[in-house]
């Protein structure tokens, strides 16, 4: 799995679940302070995300130190990389 | 205890005729009914009724994506009924206003939304930030208090039927007391099948097919609701604030009351209704023959019409008119005190009372009543509003024309 396929499915998921421009956002794109997104929606973020990549976050605290998209792209990355996240659902996914 | 004036400044309504409160009167006085056909989903059995009075389809909001996020249906009409009422009102006054809007539910269409997903995979880990403040009680009074801007008291009373009314009052209360200079005021409720089969169940949903007629208040060949969805609001303010920004003034409030039945969960009783107007009346220091007019709930079923109707009859005899505008609207639930509140201040506005529709045979279980059963001339005096809930709960405001005194 590529990274630019790994931020395609974020961007196009973040940007339905949100009603963002997708073509607007850039990994430094700040989650709170550019996007405006407040902790209810960070609940519903993860929800999304998990959904996109078939996969689920036990440990919530592993996301305490995302602000931005790029750790949103480097965070599913770290899943891909241990196995987590599967090649082929994510291919599917795409 | 200080008892500070009360009026109305502003009035907004959702109804099955539409968005507005202009769109209702229209239809109102045009003679007009809301109600319309209705088929329940084939794969459901059981439901017997066939008419509802339903809000055609609105635009979304046009709020910020975090203002609407957390809204139902319910809250949508509301919050169109309140940038109606609120309308001329800039932002500072926004915020020192308080809100009593009441709903007979939370949203039952995200209760199913939740329990579709939770019964099918018994795992709550994709149950989204927003269902539970669609679902919990004060949820149209939490979103109209943000997506409007009121930062006053936040009240949300639940009870059933009576829930648009109570918050009138409560309203009003807390603003003769002192406690608030302005009140952003009323009920709202969305359609679901929820509530129509429970209505259904308990004998009370009407069972006329045809939409025109289906809703009967006092007719001998009542057979029950038509259930429908809405939003009614209204704003009160103290007369000195309201005076101060030259506000137009609809209308005063001058007295209410809330009791509680104990003839049991479903059964009105007349003994408590006449209690409860007759507190309205002590409330406002006026005796029964100073109402000009009665604005009841009357529902159109069987028992709630006559221990509206006998109570009526023991405290104001026959010759108060009296009429129902549940034959045209069918029943908003907690939305329709509060919405045929404001119709009876377009009586007043256009000089013409509203007749009860499809009161054909008046049932006389229903007592010896001054029944409006033709448009007539509105008189401008004091009227009473009446509105009832399951549970028990009854409620009744006493409005009049503003004068200076």
């Amino acid at each position: 799995m590529k990274r630019s396929t790994i931020i395609d499915i974020v961007n196009t998921a973040l940007a339905e679940e949100f009603e963002l421009d997708a073509a607007a956002l850039t990994p430094e794109t700040h989650l709170r302070d550019d996007l405006n997104l407040d902790s209810l929606d960070y609940v519903d973020m993860v929800i999304v995300l998990e959904k996109a990549f078939r996969f689920k976050i036990e440990d919530k605290q592993q996301l305490v130190n995302i602000h931005t998209l790029g750790d949103v792209y480097n965070f599913i990355e770290s899943m891909r990389d241990q196995g987590i996240v599967r090649q082929e659902d994510q291919e599917r996914s795409a | 205890m200080r008892r500070e004036r009360v009026v109305i400044t502003g009035t907004g309504v959702v109804s099955a005729f539409g968005a507005g409160l202009d769109a209702c009167m229209n239809g109102l006085f045009a003679g007009q009914s809301a109600v319309r056909a209705w088929s329940a989903p084939e794969h459901i059995r059981g439901l017997d009724c066939r008419v509802v009075a339903a809000v055609p389809a609105l635009p979304p909001p046009s709020l910020p994506r975090d203002l609407r996020r957390g809204m139902s249906a319910m809250s949508h009409f509301a919050w169109l009924a309140a940038e109606e009422t609120l309308a001329g009102l800039d932002a500072e006054a926004r915020r020192s206003t308080g809100v009593a809007i009441g709903s007979t539910l939370g949203s039952p269409a995200t209760l199913q939304l939740f329990f579709d997903e939770f019964l099918q995979s018994h795992d709550v880990s994709g149950i989204r930030s927003m269902v539970f403040f669609k679902v919990m009680g004060n949820t149209v009074a939490s979103n109209i208090s943000m997506a409007c801007g009121c930062c006053g008291r936040q009240v949300a009373p639940c009870a059933a039927c009576a829930s648009g009314l109570q918050a009138l009052g409560l309203g009003f209360e807390a603003i003769a007391a002192g406690r608030e200079t302005r009140m952003l005021c009323g009920g709202a409720d969305e359609l679901h099948l929820l509530t129509l089969a429970a209505f259904d169940r308990l004998g009370a949903a009407s069972h006329h097919a045809d939409p025109l007629t289906a809703s009967r208040p006092f007719d001998t060949h009542r057979n029950g609701i038509v259930c429908g969805e809405g939003a009614g609001l209204l704003l009160l303010e103290n007369l000195e604030i309201a005076r101060a920004r030259n506000a137009t003034i609809q209308g005063e409030i001058i007295g209410f009351a809330t009791n509680s039945s104990f003839s049991g969960l479903a059964y009105p009783d007349a003994d408590s209704v006449r209690l409860c107007m007759a507190a309205a009346l002590d409330d406002a220091g006026l005796v029964p023959d100073k109402v000009t007019y009665i604005n009841a709930h009357a529902t159109s079923t069987e028992a709630g019409d006559m221990a509206e109707g006998t109570a009526i009859a023991q405290l104001f005899g026959a010759s108060v008119p009296v009429s129902s505008l549940k034959g045209l609207l069918g029943h908003s639930l907690a939305a329709s005190g509060p919405i045929e509140t404001a119709a009876c201040l377009s009586m007043w506005q256009r000089g013409l009372c509203l007749p009860t529709a499809n009161l054909v045979n008046p049932d006389p279980r229903c007592g010896t009543l001054g029944h409006v059963i033709e448009p007539m001339p509105m008189p401008y005096g004091p009227v009473l509003k009446n509105s009832f809930g399951l549970g028990g709960c009854n409620a009744s405001l006493l409005i009049q024309p503003y004068q200076e005194k």
